[in-house]
Order: structure tokens, then sequence, then C-alpha cells
């Protein structure tokens, strides 16, 4: 048993299959961060070549760091999706913890009706969403946006948390309440720690779909203190022509941030998965 | 102090009745062990003890003080699970002075009490490492040390030994038996293993279903068990039950413990086949297949010779066998 699985030829074959899809996952990628470096010509005349001393073009991030307030445009991405993800893993997490952990009347239909929002896509309160956010004035602000994510990550959040928050040992939960901690210290010493782990992965999930997100930062708050990046790159397209060493440009920016955000998230998961191992 | 009073206890899960009415007193300084089957309802009594689990009816007083709306923390207990339970973020001498700290004693009086919880158990080597870096045994120690430093009314173990090994059980069984000792503290312990029960107890009571089948001295259980169900559980092997009509015809079943069985080659009561040996070096056990009565353990000392195949005669030790009618009530 345990020979076959260690066998050169699977383990070839394994990663025959891993790296092929990283290939293919990152080839996109790629593409766009070559072609940032190029001039205009050199894009479409040899798409997949690397940028060399005669095609190399750094025209695409002067157009972008010239171009309206880049930097002012990161810091409001940044703004929303930090502030949305620590408010979806906050509320979340707390959710869940009441829908495992106490055992009241409708604690299933609540949980149910939390989860219902995985289901039904937050865009087609679009109308009624923005008259909220007219009336409340709130809109064109980064405040609107943060509320409007917080409420689209919570559904996912909470579903995936309170599985694993089921999981956590009770003897650990009553010892606490033996010596004495608030239901606040058991949750947030107790319990978050051992849960990092589907944190993070709820962390990476909610935090993509908000950085990419175009349709709100549209609709709610397009001004300009309050763009986006995702908002903020659709200046270089335009109907006819598209400035696409800007906007390659942009986009390569762009990874920058969550990539480093990514790089976070996954060291805790990793950290929490070989906790778990060691136990 | 510490005696602990259960009256009229009864738990419901939704529509499961858990735990269907309990009586129980557990004098101040008593060794008190829970014991039944897996699934009888032990654990949910003694987080119902604790306050961990709100009792559907009925009233718990300690020292004589109703704790019913009573937080755990401020019932004066400490527990010790079957897993364990240490908090993993905290060294082995947080663990053990949290609740202390908790209830808001000074820094010196926290390390005073650590201390010497840490030198009862030999902890002092441990103290700095956290649980993760700990053995099983270790785990287990520390956690009953965490509750030796709250100096409680009342020490809750729930089947504290499980998770070990058979070596260790055997050590740690006899290190809570000298803490009870030099404590002098009233414990009540949860296992589902008899042998525990009878090594330990000052007091068992044989829980079954939600209900006490028998509080009593392991002696006096093991001796004179009121129902067929403790004297089944009570004692390892397990008592043979005889079927009365194919004896003589007196009640339902007739119990007779394996060390109660005389075998012979020659004459016997009982006519059978041996189906299997285990020989133990100390002790030899014959299991006899004897129709009507199905299959029979007989225990005898030291090394025997009997073989599989080989037929039988068994004789019951009368005035040692017990006499049970239909609904399993011993008949005296
Ligand atoms: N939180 C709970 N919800 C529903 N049923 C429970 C719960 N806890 C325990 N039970 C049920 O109560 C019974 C007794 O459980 P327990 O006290 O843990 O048994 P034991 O410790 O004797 O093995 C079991 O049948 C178990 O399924
Ligand atoms: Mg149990």
């Amino acid at each position: 048993m345990s020979v076959s699985r260690h066998s050169p030829a699977r383990s070839v074959a394994a990663h025959a299959v891993l790296l092929t899809y990283t290939l293919i996952a990152l080839f996109p990628v790629f593409v766009i961060v070559i072609n940032a470096f190029k001039s205009r010509k050199a894009i479409f005349a040899h798409p997949l070549a690397l940028p060399n001393a005669e095609t190399l073009d750094w025209v695409g991030f002067k157009t972008v760091l010239k171009q309206g307030d880049f930097f002012q445009y990161f810091l409001n991405s940044m703004t929303v999706t930090v502030g949305s993800l620590f408010f979806v893993l906050l509320f979340g997490a707390m959710a869940a913890f009441a829908l495992s952990e106490y055992r009241f009347k409708g604690n299933t239909l609540v949980g149910l009706y939390l989860a219902l929002g995985i289901m039904i896509p937050i865009r087609l309160g679009t109308v009624a969403i923005l008259q909220l956010m007219v009336a409340s004035g709130l809109v064109n602000t980064l405040t609107a946006l943060v509320l409007v994510y917080t409420a689209q990550g919570l559904p996912l959040a909470v579903f995936i948390l309170s599985e694993f928050m089921r999981q956590v040992s009770d003897d650990l939960k009553n010892a606490g309440r033996i010596d004495g901690l608030s239901e606040y210290r058991i949750f947030f010493r107790l319990v978050l720690p051992l849960i990092r782990p589907a944190m993070a992965t709820v962390a990476v999930f909610t935090m993509i779909p908000i950085w990419n997100d175009l349709w709100f930062p549209l609709i709610l708050a397009p001004a300009e203190s309050t763009k986006t990046i995702t908002l903020g790159s659709q200046v270089f397209i335009g109907q006819f022509v598209t400035d696409w060493n800007a906007v390659l440009a942009a986009l390569s920016l762009a990874i920058l941030p969550v990539l480093v955000l990514y790089l976070i998230f996954s060291r805790q998961l990793i950290r929490g998965i070989t906790a778990g191992a060691v136990k | 102090m510490g005696n602990l009073t259960l009256s009229n206890i009864t738990k419901n899960f939704g529509t499961v009745e858990v735990i269907k009415g309990v009586n129980l007193t557990v004098e101040d300084g008593e060794f008190c062990v829970f014991v039944g089957p897996s699934g009888c309802g032990k654990s949910t009594l003694l987080r119902i003890i604790a306050g961990l689990e709100d009792a559907s009816g009925g009233d718990i007083k300690i020292d004589g003080v109703p704790v019913n709306n009573t937080p755990p923390s401020k019932r004066e207990i400490a527990m010790v699970f079957q897993s364990y339970a240490l908090y993993p973020h905290l060294t082995v001498r947080d663990n053990m002075g949290l609740g202390l700290k908790q209830a808001g004693s000074s820094a010196a009086q926290v390390a005073e009490s650590v201390a010497r919880a840490s030198g009862m158990l030999s902890l002092d080597a441990l103290l700095d490492r956290r649980p993760a870096e700990l053995s099983g045994g270790q785990r287990q120690r520390v956690a009953i040390g965490r509750a030796i430093v709250r100096t409680p009314k009342l020490f809750l173990f729930d089947e504290p030994l499980s998770n070990l090994d058979a070596a260790l059980r055997v050590n740690t069984r006899i290190e809570i038996a000298r803490l009870h000792r030099e404590l002098k503290a009233t414990m009540v312990y949860v296992t589902h293993d008899q042998v525990e029960a009878m090594t330990l107890a000052d007091k068992i009571v044989v829980l079954n279903a939600g209900r006490v089948e028998q509080v009593g001295r392991p002696m006096d259980l093991y001796n004179d068990p009121d129902n067929a169900f403790v004297a089944g559980f009570i004692g390892s092997p397990k008592m043979n039950f005889l079927k009365a009509q194919a004896m003589d015809g007196q009640g339902e079943t007739v119990g007779v413990r394996p060390e109660h069985l005389a075998i012979s080659r020659d004459a016997g009561v009982i006519a059978g086949r041996i189906s299997h040996v285990e020989k133990l070096g100390s002790e030899t056990l014959i299991y006899v297949r004897a129709e009507p009565h199905g299959l029979l353990t007989v225990r005898q000392f030291g090394e025997q010779d009997f073989v599989v195949d080989e037929a039988v005669y068994l004789t019951p030790d009368a005035p040692r066998a017990f006499r049970f009618d239909a609904g399993g009530l011993r008949m005296r």
C-alpha cells in the first residue's frame, strides 16, 4: 500500500497534472504581465513574446501613473476589501458560533435563512440598495461599498464557519466556562484560533470577488474620490479605442495587493493545517 | 466541605428523556463513581452537576445550597475531561492558573497554588511547555493539576483515563486514588469501565438508560446486586446467567459468577463442551457451550489443562448463586 503510494511513477504523474493546471491557471496572468511592459505595436505583433530591448516600453505604466489618481484608487480598493473582510469574518464567525454552540428555538431556521443568501445573488437587489444608499446619504462613500460587500460575503462565511465550529471540542469550551471565562473570551481566545484555516479559506473566497467587482463601485460610488482600482482602470477602455498599454499596466499593478493579502492568508492556512496535524 | 444532593433530576433533549429522575446524595469527602454502559446518561448527569447543562427538572444542592441557577464558575467545582481540554495557547503554568486568575486571586496566590499542585503531580519540569509538547499521560496529569489548583468543593471527572493506554491507565488510576486520600475532597467520577469503578469508589452508582439501578459500596454491589443488570455489569468476566427452567424452575434466571462455577471431567450438574480456553498465567478462562444456557465462562486459578472440544460438567456454587425473576429483579 504505502509502497505504491510513494512510487516515483505516481508521484511524477501527480506532479505533471498539478504543473499542467498551474501553467493553465497562470498563463493569462503571465500574458498580461509581459505585455504590460511592451509597446503597443509589439503587443499586437507578438503577444506571446517576452519584452526585449527593442519592444520594452514603460508607456503603459507612465499613462496609468499620470492619469487620474491611481494611488487613491488603490487605497480605496484596499480600504473596501480589508474593511469588508474584517466585518465578514467578525460577524460571520460570531453568527456561526451562536448557531453551532447554543440551542435555541428556531436555530435551524435562522441557519437556513442566513445560508439562503448563498443562492440569491445580491445584485438582484441593486435598485433597492441604491435607493437605500440615496436615502441614507451614503452614495459615493466607501462605507456604502463596505456595507454591501459585508452583506454579500456573510452567508458563505456563516455557512462554512458554523460547520467548522461544530468540530471544536465541547470539552475545551466547557473547561473555559468552569474556569470562569466569558463567552466572548471563549469565542475569541479558544475557538477562533482553532478554526484559523477555515477563516483563511473564507477570507480568500470573500476577498477576490470584492477586489474584482465593477458593478457596485460603478453604481454606488463612481465619484473620483471613491473610485476603486477596477473602476479606475475602465477609463482606458473606450468604445472605439482602448489604450491596451495602460489597461495591462493597471491590471498588472492591481494584482499586487491581492497577491500580498493572499500570501498572508495562505501562510495562516498552512500553519493551521500543520498545527492540526501535530495536535 | 463539599456534599452534593440531587433530587429528582430529569433531562430531556427535545422529546428524548435522557435522565429519568435521579436521586442521590454524595457525602463530604466521598469518592462516588457513576458507572454504566455508553450512552446511559453519565456525562449528561455530570454536566448537569457542573452547570454546563440545565436540568429539565429537579434540584441540585452543593453543601445544602441550591445551585440550579448558579453558573459553572461560581459552583466551586473543577472538572477533568476525557479529551484533556487544555488551552492550546497557554503554557502548563497558565493552564493551571487560569481559573484562579479569573476568580480574582493575586499573582502570588496563583503562583503558590500552581506550585503546590505541580508538586503533588510532579509537573515541575513541564510548567513552561505548551500542551502540544506533552504526551497524553502528561496532558491528563496537567488537567488533573488544573483541577487541584482551584481547591474546589467538588471534583468532577468524565472518563479521564479513556484516552490513555493500558499501563498509563493503571498508573493514573493509582495517582487519582492517592490524590483523593491526600486531599480528602469530594469526587464524582464517571466511567464505563467497572474495574475503574470497583478500584476507586467509596460508592458506586450504577446507571442504565437514565435511571439509577443501584447505589452501594463496591463489594456490596458485587456480593449483593439488586437486579440482573447490576449483577451482569459489576464483575469481570461477566456473570453467567443460567436458565432457571433447566435447573430447579424457581424464577427466570440464575446468576453465577465465573469463579463460582466448578468444572470437572467426570460429573456435575450441567453438561457441556469446551469451545475456547484463555490462559492468562495467573488464571485460566474456560468457555463452555452448554445448552440451553448458551456460552458459559468458568474461571480457574493458575494454569489448567483443558482443551477445546472436551466434554465437561459444570457445578454452580449454590449458596453464591443469585436468582432473578422475569423482570430481572433479584429474588431473595
Ligand atoms: N446535546 C445533546 N443533544 C441531544 N442528545 C444528546 C446530547 N448530549 C447527549 N445526548 C444523548 O443523551 C444520551 C446520553 O449521553 P451521555 O450522557 O453522553 O452518555 P454517556 O456519557 O453515559 O455515554 C445519549 O443517548 C446521547 O445521544
Ligand atoms: Mg460520556
